[in-house]
């Protein structure tokens, strides 16, 4: 079961700008590793990381295999309206993975 | 005769100074930060996971808050196998006598999730090895084998750890070794590991093959190391190099 | 591009390289494509790293660059790239006037020690960069 911790504020008054913390359990096989039988351990890495803000995207990185395991990236955003936030990670061999985080916004 | 008393006296009073040094000062601010923040730290990860499994499999006798002050005081006797044990090897106990369960693999992402939960659930508390004299001998055999020298570097534990800590090896720094922080993130791991997959490197450092996992090898030193790092803060989860 | 545009970017991108151990060929492909024309001016972005790393497996870096973030005048992209990893480049973060502020920070593997640079691309299509050397030592007891 793939698991996600997304770390973001509760609650921030119109105009704040929040900082969002992501990080996602995952190896980032680079594909450069030997198997110890002669072949590489094939790639298989998270490659984007997007950020919703109530089905608005406001964020996105694209990652490479140089982004270590159990990647973590942290960002901001402007806290404009009460709503959800949704991150969604995808990357190799069909990985797709989302985690929702309410936001009320005074 | 008449220098005993000075001597004495030299002595104690260079044990009231503590020089110990937990890993985590050796590491650099933005790995301290790792550790230190929780929205950096990725064995938030597994912590998370033992939060879950513990609710799901170990709350039916066990509050979580009655783990405060566990961690600290492993390994400790078990009556039954007239012998120390680990933390993650009472937490099979407890599974396989108790629960009727199938015990988790050694070194498995379950079993350290739980031992995370555990010994996180003891963090800032000192180590506290157990008062137990039945614990003795098993302690001096692990105290034996951090000065016993082995592998083809011919190395043991306390040529590095207790003669050369803030030195380096091969440019790493060399911390003290004390146990502070199990179950840990280790950055060249990538992963999160108990204190017997760290002392397998250790070995594998000095050329030596390693324990197996579970060995009585292991769980003698593990008390040794403990009882070296009485009265030290528990710092689980620790992120280390 | 005409010719000429060319050989002056190109005479920039050359003075902008340290003078030994130059940067190599696909880092330098690299900016350029990420540059998309504008020759890569230094300052307005700094790049947070270690200069000697615990270990090169994980290495935390964060990226801040001046900005008001406006909708007139904001950071579109934000690229790290590097010198000796078998991929050139790391992360390619995207903002935006909703961004509020233009910092964003990730761990990152680094298989030597090398050159790290972050990028920033402009509204006004101006790319302002930030270079770091970074020493990488391996670890001593690791598993067999």
């Amino acid at each position: 079961m793939t698991r996600a911790i997304v770390f973001a504020p509760k609650s921030a008054r119109r105009g704040d700008v929040i900082e969002i913390r992501a990080t996602i359990q995952h190896p980032m096989e680079t594909g450069y590793r030997w198997d110890g039988k002669g072949g590489l351990v094939g790639r298989d890495i998270v490659s984007r990381l997007e950020c919703r803000y109530e089905g608005e995207l406001v964020f996105a990185v694209d990652l490479w295999q140089a982004i270590a395991a159990n990647p973590m990236v942290s960002f901001f955003t402007i806290a404009t309206t009460s709503g959800t936030l949704e991150l969604k990670w995808t990357g190799d061999h069909g990985f797709a993975h989302t985690e929702t985080a309410a936001l009320t916004v005074e | 005769m008449r220098f005993v008393p000075f001597v004495l006296v030299a002595v104690s009073l260079a044990a009231v100074a503590d020089t110990r040094r937990s890993g985590f000062d050796d590491m650099s601010p933005a790995t301290q930060a790792m550790q230190r923040d929780d929205e950096q730290n990725p064995a938030l990860l597994w912590l998370k996971d033992g939060e879950q499994r513990f609710a799901a499999d170990c709350a039916r006798c066990h509050a979580p808050a009655s783990m405060r002050g566990v961690a600290v005081r492993y390994p400790a006797f078990d009556n039954v196998l007239a012998r120390p044990v680990t933390l993650a090897e009472r937490i099979n106990l407890c599974r396989t006598r108790q629960m009727k369960a199938a015990p988790l693999a050694p070194e498995s992402a379950p079993l350290l999730a739980l031992e995370m939960v555990v010994a996180n659930a003891s963090r800032g508390l000192p180590i506290a090895p157990p008062d137990d004299a039945r614990l003795g001998p098993f302690r001096e055999r692990g105290r034996e084998l951090f000065f016993r020298r082995q592998g083809q570097l011919d190395f043991s534990c306390a040529q590095c750890h207790d003669q050369h800590p803030g030195g380096r090896l091969a440019g790493s720094p060399i911390p003290q070794g004390h146990p502070t922080g199990y179950p840990i993130y280790r950055l060249e791991w990538q992963d999160v590991g108990s204190l017997q997959r760290r002392l397998r490197n250790c070995m594998s450092g000095v050329r030596a093959l390693p324990f197996d996992y579970g060995a009585p090898e292991f769980v003698a030193l593990e008390l040794y190391l403990m009882q070296r790092a009485a009265g030290m803060a528990l710092e689980t989860p620790a992120v280390r190099p | 591009m005409n010719a000429a545009r060319r050989i002056v970017i190109a005479g920039l991108g050359t003075m902008l390289l340290r003078p030994a151990g130059a940067a190599p060929e696909t880092l330098r492909v690299a900016i350029e494509k990420f540059a998309a024309g504008a020759a890569p001016q230094t300052g307005r972005v700094t790049l947070e790293i270690a200069p000697l790393v615990d270990n090169g497996n994980v290495v935390p870096v964060t990226i801040r660059v001046a900005s008001p973030m406006t909708a007139e005048d904001h950071v579109r992209a934000i690229a790290l790239f590097n010198e000796h990893n078998p991929n050139t480049e790391m992360a390619i973060f995207h903002l935006g006037p909703r961004s509020g502020r233009a910092t964003v920070s990730t761990r990152v593997r680094l298989a030597t020690s090398q050159q790290i640079v972050a990028l920033a691309k402009m509204s006004d299509g101006s790319v302002w960069q930030h270079r770091v050397d970074v020493i990488v030592t391996l670890a001593a007891c690791i598993e067999s």
